[in-house]
């Protein structure tokens, strides 16, 4: 089984949407989903999944447009580290699923670091950029997994 | 002499960016300040010009967690400014997804950022290590409560269904029906939880409270009603403008709003219930009374156990609703644009969100004014503050300023909403 592709946005906040872009770019499927960043219907999202990558932008201070792979697994996310307009995010959802022992055997996040999330905004040319990379990426992933 | 300012630059388990100032001097409170510096949102702005049928899913963007409160408001507002009924069997419906957005909204508040307060946990991800239990209990009701949006609304986060006059579509009976078993699950796990938090420690704290909220006739209101309070006061939606008014203050990117008359005043879960405790369902009143909860609750610190209570109310409420539904003939009302101002108001999670629009004769907007519900409780959360600080004035500033933060807390504060949320600062001298 291929690892669930989770892409994480909000269309409608400037680079906030990078997630969804990506899922577009790979194209929709039964493992290539889109997602609000919810994390109680997240969890469950990938509760029956043994690998999970979860594409969503970032905010370390880094460069905008700067990809950063993060194994979710091992050790705990920086806090505050994915993009939320709420309480509650994806890096939240990672975390409470890893205490409640519901994290996948594999959980690997590409993170890209955004610059403008203000409302109506499109990508930045940076994280426009970004995009091929992160596909790529996510390629390299999905054929490790089926080797 | 001594002086001590405490400042909380960005305060934690709150939707949006807030901070707190407080300055004392020789343990009195002198200055203090709820600050939401999270950028002006210029949403009444972004709406004029266009029209009437882009208001419900614009101020829809406005939360993520209480888009429907936006959207109710919006359509009440405009189906008021057009002359519009909708009949009986679309304000079911309305009823059924806001009661969705109450159980997702109260179940993240209370599990997530209100619970590990009372239990000294820093945040819901280090409760859940020692209560694993618990916490999926709160994930599967907030869950649920998702899934009800999502089921009627189209999505969960920003629901694209709900129209002016309607829905776009009505869900059949066999939809709803598949949602009748977690439901029932989620009544019982929100008699649970009411169970659960009544057994935590509560801060002695009350205050003569003027409670603001909504009432109709037969039901607990949500979707719509006349805006009552403890202190007399009875108006129409329509008269809101006469009785209330927005203040700015330069700490804050979000406006205050006060009674004309009397000033702060408290909106939401506590004014909710204690307006209308005799409304709410036998299994709901039952779950307040097992709680110890009295029919009136003046202890902001206790909304956890009324939020709770009302998730009982909501999911008892969505039951019922699916046992009697059939499907509307029409899934809409159509609307006939006419110049006009109308005036909506609904029970967001948080307290009433009130929406005025005035239109020209195509429907489009001329202008338009949102009061969510934060922006009412902002300077009633600043005077629980000064009458709380002087109670710990003594304790060590982390400990202070965990309780502060408490206090802020109780009002379940969107700052997101209200900006137009937090950071503390206490100064003593």
């Amino acid at each position: 089984m291929p690892p669930l592709v989770i892409g994480i946005g909000n269309p409608a906040r400037g680079d906030d949407a990078v997630g969804l872009r990506v899922v577009e770019a790979l194209g929709l499927s039964d493992t290539v989903v889109e997602h609000d960043g919810e994390p109680a219907s997240l969890i469950a999202l990938w509760e029956d999944h043994e690998e999970v990558v979860l594409i969503d932008a970032v905010t370390s201070g880094a460069d905008c447009g700067t990809v950063v792979e993060i194994d979710a697994t091992s050790s705990m996310l920086p806090a505050g580290m994915c993009h939320s307009t709420h309480a509650l995010g994806p890096a939240e959802a990672v975390e409470l699923a890893r205490a409640l022992g519901k994290l996948p055997s594999r959980m690997t996040i590409l993170g890209i670091e955004g610059g403008d999330y203000s409302f109506g905004a499109g990508l930045s040319i940076e994280v426009e950029r970004a995009v091929d990379e992160v596909v790529r990426r996510v390629r390299l992933l999905r054929s490790t997994s089926a080797s | 002499m001594t002086e001590k300012t405490i400042k909380v630059d960005y305060l934690a388990r709150v939707e949006g960016e807030g901070a707190m100032y407080v300055k004392m001097e020789e343990g009195k409170v002198v200055d203090l300040h709820f600050k939401i510096f999270e950028p002006p949102r210029f949403f009444e702005a972004f709406l004029r010009g266009r029209s009437f049928r882009d208001a419900p899913d614009i101020t829809s963007r406005i939360c993520g967690i209480c888009p429907v409160a936006y959207q109710t408001s919006a359509v009440n507002a405009i189906e008021d400014a057009f002359g519009m009924v909708v009949p009986d069997s679309i304000r079911e419906l309305r009823k059924l997804i806001y009661c969705g957005e109450w159980i997702e909204s109260h179940a993240l508040h209370v599990y997530m950022l209100h619970a590990p307060d009372f239990l000294g946990y820093e945040s819901a991800i280090h409760m859940a290590r020692d209560h694993p239990a618990i916490v999926e209990r709160g994930l599967r009701l907030k869950k649920i409560g998702n899934d009800l949006l999502a089921l009627i609304g189209g999505r969960e986060i920003h629901p694209i269904n709900p129209r002016t006059g309607g829905f776009f579509r009505a869900p059949t009976r066999s939809e709803l029906e598949a949602l009748v078993e977690d439901l029932q699950w989620a009544r019982e796990a929100a008699v649970a939880t009411t169970a659960w938090v009544a057994g935590f420690e509560f801060a002695p704290f009350e205050q003569d409270y003027e409670f603001v909220a909504l009432s109709h006739p037969d039901e607990y209101a949500i979707v719509d009603g006349r805006i009552i309070s403890n202190r007399g006061l009875d108006i129409a939606a329509q008269e809101w403008g006469d009785v209330f008014e927005e203040r700015h203050v330069e700490w804050s990117n979000a406006l205050h709003t006060v009674i004309k008359e009397r000033g702060a005043f408290m909106t939401g879960p506590n004014a909710r219930y204690s307006l209308g405790f005799e409304k709410l369902y036998p299994v709901a009143q039952q779950a307040a009374r097992k709680a110890g909860l009295a029919e009136t609750c003046s202890n902001p610190f206790k909304s956890i156990i009324v939020r709770s209570v009302e998730m009982v109310h909501a999911c008892e409420e969505a039951l019922q609703i699916i046992d009697r539904y059939a499907p509307p003939d029409r899934p809409f009302v159509p609307a006939t644009p006419r110049p006009s101002v109308g005036h909506g108001v609904s029970e967001a999670p948080r307290g009433i969100c009130y929406h005025r629009y005035e239109f020209d004769d195509d429907g489009l907007i001329l202008d338009c004014q949102i009061v969510p519900p934060t922006s009412q409780n902002q300077l009633r959360i600043e005077e629980d503050l000064w009458s709380y600080v002087p109670q710990y004035a003594d304790l060590p500033d982390d400990e202070l300023q965990w309780q502060l933060e408490q206090a802020i807390r109780n009002y379940d504060p969107c700052i997101s909403c209200a900006t137009h949320f937090l950071k503390l600062t206490v100064e003593r001298s």
